[in-house]
């Protein structure tokens, strides 16, 4: 248990570094870009045919944002410690109730995601490893490096044009009823399915080939028991580690797909706050989108101390 | 139970969910490009006014003549600087209230504390009287009606705001109300019965805000929504051609313009900004680009503006031979790489140009080509629209590529003011102005002759096709798809309104 204790114990810490770095790192990221603030959180506000230098000059006087730097950055980080948020600049409600809304489409989206991933790619990749090196396995692979290398949106927009447009059975866009989730799920999962059905061949067959597996056949288990007992315990733990890894892929994916298929997540919110330049919106999105990255790590830990007794044993 | 019967039963419950029940009332499902970014009127207020939940007190047909809106009528003193507007008798607000002319004036106060259209209009003081609203200008100022038709004045209940002036909710006037809401992407509203008017025969709509071109194409093609608003030009073809949809286009007053910046030395010269004119291939920019050759703008205003459009005017021209000698007259001289030079300096410029509308950085990239033929090199630099403005007022803007409306009201004038005054316009003339267009401008706003009046706007528009400060490239189509299964579909080119309220389902 203490392994246990500890490795979420450090989570904790990383979070907050997180917090920290994430909120400073945007601030700067934003003073740096080329562009005067004011003007485009007016575009923002007020749309091309409203924006003016008067309506700029409003926003300025409104936002402080004629204040030095170390002021506005030093208020967003004390208003942190209380654990406020701030104001979206751009439509003037509470950060924290914005991504309150959006929070739960995000985990909503991203949970289905992982679902349908995990529903494709490892047993498409048991197949691979059971037909390792006929016709299937290469089919399995190319089909793999294909998605694998189309960014989302391509993804999602031939998706969209096979089941919304062709077949008509799937919502094209927004988030209403269940159906709505499918494309935007199915095109993060496609990607997460292509890289960990390879893994998942390449650990099934190394596993199958090990002695100790060998060793079980010889004592007599059956191939059944055999699988169950000895192959999948010990392939599941490094599937389920590079699932970790995949998961900055699918935070990533999140911003991309959510917007083309104008899912009210976070992602989508993220993107739309940096065209504005709306800071607090930007760091609140992108905080949120790292813990979920660090909250989503520690449990895959946590799933691999479960599989895997010795992982807990080694952080010892 | 039964696992087989659970998972029926879960089926089912999916099933319910998906489809909407056939007992349920039927949505009219509208998708557009515009987020809804606030409840201010002045921020999103658009959206609430053409989706018929609020309502300004005079509203225009789509040629821009005022009608009666929250207003019943009008009268003008004859002197045309004292305005009564009479309200409709009856009236209530969603939240049933009755409007008061105090709520109007509250309004409009509001909005002229604000930067935008009524903030420019010589307004010396508004009152509250029984059922009306009086209005008095210092001058004459024959256009103010179509200032009350912006949607920065629609007029909300006293329940809609906070204690600190802050909109809230949006309880408004108009034939439909909102039932839900979830800012920035959508919006459902339903049928208002307490309304002054004719029923609507639709009884709910929706609203998604949907930025992306294709995923818009897809929602029509699908039959996903029922209204499609602002069809990028390359989905119209295709959407043309669906079995589900008809696609409605129609020309709006909207320029898309090159703004020079007359003040930089290298376009201080008028023969400079003609040559620039005359490089570009307006034709080949609307046939390839925008897939519509009518929209080749051949002045400022197109013909669907007949006030206006100036037949006998020159049209604009594609002529590099002619540019590239007005540039040598100029004292521009072929340089390294093909490049102009001058005193040693490079024909170098910057064009800014932004994202929002998806066609501008593809025309942008032709328009540079297009210089670089007569020895103008052009980088383009692609941002947000409010990078335009910011470059007008720290000088740094050279040339710039965007969409104007023609129509901030339903009356030029009010772009025109905003535009080319002595000073010129954050997105008008930059560096350039000139004493007789603003004395015809100003004149406009108070003649009331008929005659007189399309003296001044010949000479206006007739001024501003000479001086190569802002040059039309092309004017703007816009293309709806609507569902076949709606019927009684009309598009306001002025973009006042969807007008739901006079739609009905064909099935």
């Amino acid at each position: 248990m203490g392994g246990l204790t500890r490795a979420l114990g450090g989570r904790l810490v990383q979070a907050a570094l997180v917090a920290l770095l994430v909120g400073i790192a945007c601030f700067a990221m934003v003073e740096f870009l080329p562009g005067d603030q004011a003007y485009r959180i007016a575009a923002g506000r007020y749309g091309e045919d409203l924006v003016s230098t008067a309506a700029a000059d409003a926003v300025r006087l409104e936002l402080g944002l004629d204040r030095p730097w170390w002021e506005r950055l030093g208020a967003w980080l004390a208003a942190l410690a209380r654990l406020d948020l701030g104001v979206s600049l751009v439509t003037g409600e509470r950060v924290a109730h914005e991504i309150g809304h959006q929070l739960g489409h995000t985990l909503l989206l991203s949970l289905a995601a992982l679902a349908l991933s995990v529903l494709l790619g490892p047993p498409l990749g048991v197949l691979a490893a059971a037909r390792a090196g006929t016709a299937w396995d290469l089919a399995g692979m190319s089909a793999a490096a294909a998605l694998r290398a189309l960014p989302a949106f391509a993804v999602g927009v031939a998706l969209t044009w096979i089941f919304a447009v062709r077949l008509g059975l799937l919502p094209a866009a927004g988030a209403e009823g269940p159906a709505a989730a499918v494309l935007p799920a199915l095109t993060l999962a496609l990607g997460l399915a292509a890289a960990s059905s390879r893994v998942t061949r390449d650990v099934a067959l190394s596993v199958m080939r090990s002695p100790w597996v060998a060793f079980a056949r010889t004592k007599g288990l059956g191939e059944a028991a055999v699988v169950r007992r000895h192959a999948l315990r010990n392939a599941a733990a490094p599937v389920t580690a590079y699932l970790g890894i995949q998961l900055a892929w699918l935070v990533e994916g999140v911003v991309v797909v959510e917007s083309v298929f104008v899912w009210p997540g976070i992602g989508h919110a993220l993107v739309h706050a940096v065209v504005a330049r709306d800071v607090p919106m930007i760091q609140g999105t992108a905080l949120v989108l790292g813990l979920l990255f660090v909250l989503l790590n520690a449990l895959v830990d946590l799933l691999c101390i479960l599989i895997d007794p010795r992982a807990g044993e080694r952080r010892r | 139970m039964n696992p087989i019967v659970r998972l029926a039963a879960a089926f089912g419950l999916l099933l319910a969910f998906t489809c909407p029940a056939a007992a349920e009332t039927r949505t009219l499902r509208i998708a557009s490009p515009w987020e809804i970014t606030g409840l201010d009127p002045a921020r999103s207020g658009y959206i609430f006014a053409r989706m018929q939940v609020a309502e300004t007190l005079v509203t225009a047909d789509g040629a821009g003549r005022p009608l009666p809106g929250l207003a019943r009528s009008w009268s003008v003193s004859p002197d045309g600087s004292s305005w009564t507007f009479e309200l409709r008798p009856g009236a209530v607000f969603h939240d049933g209230t009755p409007v008061t002319a105090q709520a109007v004036v509250h309004a409009l106060e509001r909005a002229r504390s604000r930067p935008g259209p009524l903030a420019g209009v010589p307004i010396a003081r508004m009152r509250a009287e029984a059922g009306a609203v009086t209005i008095r200008t210092e001058r004459p100022f024959v256009s103010l009606p179509a200032f009350l038709a912006h949607y920065e004045t629609i007029v909300l209940a006293p329940s809609a705001y906070d204690d600190a002036g802050a909109v809230v909710a949006m309880v408004a006037t108009g034939p439909f109300r909102v039932e839900t809401l979830q800012p920035p992407l959508s919006l459902t509203t339903v049928r208002f019965d307490g309304w002054w008017g004719e029923p609507p025969a639709i009884e709910r709509a929706s609203y998604l805000a949907v930025p992306r071109g294709e995923t818009r194409a897809a929602m029509a093609e699908s039959g996903q929504a029922e209204l499609v608003f602002v069809l990028a030009p390359e989905t119209v073809d295709r959407l043309r051609r669906s079995p589900r949809v008809v696609v409605h286009s129609q020309p709006i007053p909207r320029s898309r313009v090159l703004k020079l910046n007359a003040g930089h030395p290298f376009l201080a010269d008028p023969r400079v900004r003609e040559a620039i004119s005359l490089a570009i291939d307006r034709e080949g920019i609307a046939a390839a680009i925008l897939r519509s050759p009518a929209s080749t703008a051949t002045q400022l205003y197109p013909p669907s503006l007949p006030d206006w459009h100036v037949p006998g005017l020159p049209p604009l021209a594609h002529d590099p031979g002619r540019a590239g000698r007005l540039l040598a007259e100029a004292g521009w001289a072929p340089g390294p790489g093909g490049i102009l030079v001058k005193d040693g300096a490079p024909f170098r410029l910057t064009l800014r140009t932004a994202s929002e509308r998806p066609e501008q950085p593809p025309m942008a990239a032709a328009i540079q080509a297009q210089l670089r033929e007569v020895g103008i090199d052009v980088t383009v630099a692609i941002a947000n629209s409010g990078d335009i403005p910011a470059g007008h007022r720290d000088g740094t803007l050279e040339l710039a590529l965007f969409a104007r409306t023609l129509m901030l009201v339903p009356d030029p004038l009010a772009t025109l003011l905003q535009d080319y005054g002595p000073s010129g316009g954050d997105w008008g003339a930059m560096g350039w102005s000139d004493p007789a267009l603003v004395e015809a401008l100003h004149r406009l706003g108070g003649e009331t002759d008929p005659q007189a009046r399309a003296r001044l706007r010949a000479e206006v528009a007739t001024i501003l096709h000479g001086a190569h400060a802002v040059l039309p490239v092309a004017w703007f189509d816009y293309h709806v798809a609507a569902s076949r299964r709606l019927a009684g579909v009309s598009v306001d080119p002025l973009e006042l309104s969807y007008r739901l309220g006079g739609m009905r389902w064909a099935d």
